[in-house]
């Protein structure tokens, strides 16, 4: 497989891949299960608001909740059955926090609603947008940022390139490859509507290099189109959107913009291959491929509906080879640890790995920092981890923002090639919760006090106004008398007016 | 929940580096007993012993656990570094004395493994050559040539106990090194070409202290092929070193000593490659690096060439570790999309 001419960025890591653990099987349907669990969050925005109350029968693709405003998206019922309740759930989150969720238990008839493809060549930018809001179509590559909202984005800035990300670049995880090999078509027929919905010139993929049968599928898919597939090399984090775009590109976005401030809009392999079931097939955003392995018996790709509990998922897999049972949701790179196997498969679960002490060792003992910085030349934002850290960890919190702690991807190339164990990123991720907290509070104490001093000085307005008045009636009432009694009301009312001021600064 | 991510690590540990810093000395110390003696291995042997007492003891009073402490390697590599460092006759306590100074004062007295300000070897090197100067400048005459026969007995006795020996050998076994004897001579008013021509020197520098160098060299290039260093220090030290030292030479040949005496002359290699690639002591940027490397060189050839020491490594190492905060602040590399 030849590489394309590509731009390296700084550092990068080259992790084991164990890939092909999880690709020796064809993507398998998983049955319709039990019950299906629905977070009404499964993206990134507001919680979508409720369609659907217990007791009501709802049908395949039925929207049980819609999109709350625009960063939201809709829910839709992944198969047919009853809703039994709306409750919180403990949901797949690094938070372990419950949330509201929709219970639906399946009718086992797989009824679907009626499917409307969108004439979407034939209606115009708003209506399309309209329709995507109720898609529930969210980036499927583990960001679940609503679809609509990425494809609205002509109306303020017009995108020149799109770029689909195929590269998967943690390991483990293969439901993009997969779904390459498997769906190719599909995912061209959603990038090139993509691309003319973002009227958008150009059109690359950007694939690395150790997905041969996916590169090919593409290559066929795409032969009579435009669409360019570049190669780009194995290199974590190639799949970050940044990263990708200066691969392929050598365009760097700069740090307080977006890439579409640069005419560049990147969408997932697996979120284009949605759109296009979404507009072709009338078929809304209820299932994806979940990759389950690790240390499962038989790990592979399943379609998954989401709300399906993660233990038939494990299940379906041959069931758990560990006595522990600890499941990480995403890549060893970036995933975190799964609460319970009682949680729903969502959107945004793209991978479930099963670990186990062979896989994932627990931590060595941390040892101090050696300023070696291996992890600086590992660094793919080119930060310097370990002042992050040493600011991080002496809570010079000032001092961490002003060397772009919030820069950091939090992608864990500096953990992982630290000689003397520390967890960095826990370190950063700390630090920039403190400092969102921090600075959160400071905007509270800033209000309160605004508002403070805003009623104060209303106090002191009307005392001021009130003693005003005073004095003029006082000077009014003695109007007749004598010049020097005059003077001395005058005088006293002024004094009771200053003593009223003093008074008020005391309050 | 405690999100834990990445779960995987590829990192060598520390000691792993620490014992690959080790292994590339190996090379020049076999070449260093070739010409010299077993001298150097007493030294080394006492230094070890000695910072893994002297480590033990502070880590307990510290209230540290002992073992990864110990085993993590660095004291050792600091302890080598200051036994190849000083004259392998120097008397027993002189090496001992210089570990434990080395121990408290460049390290733990900062805090330990991560937090020393300066090279440890170094601070330890730089006590020792204020307070015994007389001793820490009489280096040992390469073996073959000495006059008196030596035997590896008499190495061990002058180390031990120096009386036990006869003053012919005493003076047989002591001599100038290259950069001293070029200063002193010059200061002589000889010209240097004459000076040159005195049976202490070999094809490039010293007689066989050019061998060791290129023991060292090839430690250094093994640490570079393991990545344990970055090339940015030797290579600006070295360069810096050259072209420094050829600017002179070009200009008054019969005073400045050519660009490759200095590069393979006293303590050159074992700096580049071994003392200024201390991590914790030096900078951590890649300019950072290079402006670190330069500067000590050009410090190390002017104190060579006008200071009133033969040789200026400790004190040019120590003056740059005041530096490093500041030089690591001002090279901040750019950072992904910003300008
Ligand atoms: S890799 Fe670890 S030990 Fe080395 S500089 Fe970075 S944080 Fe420090
Ligand atoms: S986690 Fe942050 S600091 Fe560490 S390598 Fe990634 S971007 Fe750099």
């Amino acid at each position: 497989m030849q590489l394309n001419n590509f731009f390296k960025f700084n550092g990068g890591v080259q992790p084991e891949e164990n890939k092909t653990l999880s690709t020796g099987l064809p993507i398998a349907r998983l049955p319709i299960p039990k019950k299906l669990i629905l977070p009404l969050r499964q993206h990134v925005g507001q919680v979508a608001k409720l369609k659907v109350k217990p007791g009501d029968q709802v049908l395949k693709g039925q929207m049980i909740a819609e999109a709350d405003g625009s960063v939201s998206a809709a829910i839709h019922a992944p198969t047919s059955g009853k809703v039994i309740k709306i409750s919180q759930e403990i949901i797949p989150h690094p938070s372990g926090l419950p949330d509201f969720c929709i219970t639906i238990e399946p009718d086992f008839k797989d009824t679907w609603i009626e499917k409307k493809p969108i004439l979407w060549k034939k209606i115009d930018r708003t209506q399309l947008i309209e329709a995507f809001i109720k898609s529930g179509i969210v980036g499927l590559g583990g960001a679940v940022f609503p679809a609509h909202m990425k494809l609205r984005i002509r109306q303020t800035q017009p995108i020149s390139t799109l770029v689909i990300n195929a590269a998967e670049c943690e390991p483990f995880i293969t439901c993009d490859d997969i779904l390459m090999r498997e769906r190719a078509d599909e995912i061209i027929q959603g990038a090139l509507i993509t691309q003319t919905i973002l009227g958008a010139k150009k059109c690359v993929v950007g694939i690395e290099n150790n997905k041969i049968e996916a590169y090919e599928a593409l290559k066929k898919a795409a032969q009579e189109t435009s669409i360019e597939i570049r190669v780009v090399p194995t290199l974590y984090p190639s799949g970050d959107a940044k990263r990708l775009i200066y691969l392929l590109m050598g365009i760097e976005t700069p740090n307080d913009k977006r890439s579409t401030d640069l005419g560049i809009q990147v969408f997932n392999v697996a979120t284009v291959a949605a759109i296009y079931r979404y507009l072709e097939l009338g078929e809304p955003s209820i299932s994806r491929i979940v990759t389950i392995t690790g240390a499962v018996k038989t790990p592979q790709n399943f379609e998954v509906l989401f709300g399906t509990p993660l233990s038939d998922l494990i299940d379906a897999a041959g069931g758990s080879l560990t006595k522990q049972k600890k499941f990480i949701m995403g890549g060893p790179m970036m995933g975190f640890d799964l609460p319970s196997i009682d949680v729903p498969v969502t959107k945004a679960m793209n991978c479930v790995i099963e670990s186990s002490p062979e896989l994932f060792p627990a931590p060595k003992p941390v040892m101090p920092c050696i300023r070696c910085a291996r992890c600086a030349d590992a660094c793919p934002v080119n930060l310097q981890p370990q002042e992050l850290y040493w600011f991080s960890k002496s809570s010079q919190l000032e001092k961490a923002r002003e060397y772009n702690l919030f820069d950091c991807i939090e992608c864990g190339c500096c953990s992982y090639v630290c000689p003397s164990n520390i967890p960095l990123v826990q370190f950063y991720r700390y630090a920039k919760s403190e400092i969102i907290a921090q600075d959160k509070s400071k905007e509270a104490a800033n209000t309160a006090r605004e508002r403070n001093e805003f009623r104060l000085a209303r106090i002191e307005r009307e005392k001021k106004e009130r003693a005003e008045r005073h004095a003029q009636k006082a000077l009014g009432a003695q109007d007749k008398e004598g010049q020097d009694e005059k003077k001395s009301t005058i005088a006293a009312a002024m004094e009771r007016v200053k003593q009223n001021q003093q008074e008020n600064i005391k309050n | 929940m405690e999100n834990r991510s990445p779960y995987i690590v590829n990192a060598p540990s520390i000691s792993i580096i620490m014992l690959k810093v080790l292994l590339a000395l190996i090379p020049g110390i076999i070449l260093y007993v070739y010409v010299f003696g077993l001298g150097v291995i007493i030294n080394i042997l006492l230094a070890s012993i000695t910072v893994v007492l002297t480590e033990s003891a502070i880590l307990t009073i510290r209230k540290l656990p002992i073992k990864p402490f110990i085993l993590d390697g660095s004291g050792l590599v600091a302890a080598w570094l200051l036994a190849l460092s000083i004259p392998s006759i120097a008397p027993w306590w002189i090496i001992v004395l210089g570990t434990i100074l080395c121990i408290i004062f460049g390290k733990h007295l900062y805090g330990g493994l991560g937090y020393n300000l300066f090279n440890p070897a170094m601070v330890g090197y730089a006590i020792l050559l204020i307070s015994f100067p007389s001793i820490m400048t009489h280096w040992q005459t390469p073996s073959n040539l000495m006059i008196v026969d030596a035997s590896w007995l008499d190495q061990i006795k002058v180390i031990f106990n120096s009386n036990l020996l006869s003053k012919k050998t005493l003076d047989a076994m002591t001599s100038a090194t290259p950069l001293d004897y070029i200063k002193t001579q010059l200061s002589l008013n000889q010209p240097l070409a004459m000076i040159q021509h005195d049976k202490i020197f070999g094809f490039v520098s010293g007689r066989g202290l050019e061998l060791i160098n290129l023991g060292y060299l090839a430690g250094g290039l093994y640490m570079l092929k393991e990545k344990i260093i970055s090339w940015h220090l030797p290579v600006a030290f070295l360069t810096t070193l050259f072209f420094s030292a050829w600017l002179f030479n070009f200009f008054a040949p019969d005073t400045f000593a050519s660009p490759l005496f200095h590069v393979m002359s006293g303590g050159s290699i074992l700096c580049a490659f071994f003392i200024i690639t201390d991590p914790v002591s030096g900078p951590t940027t890649p300019r950072g690096k290079i402006y670190f490397g330069t500067a000590i060189a050009l410090l190390v050839l002017i104190i060579r060439l006008f200071g009133g020491y033969p040789e200026g490594i400790a004190f040019a190492v120590l003056l740059l570790n005041i530096c490093v905060p500041l030089i690591d602040s001002l090279t901040q590399p750019r950072i992904f999309g910003h300008r």
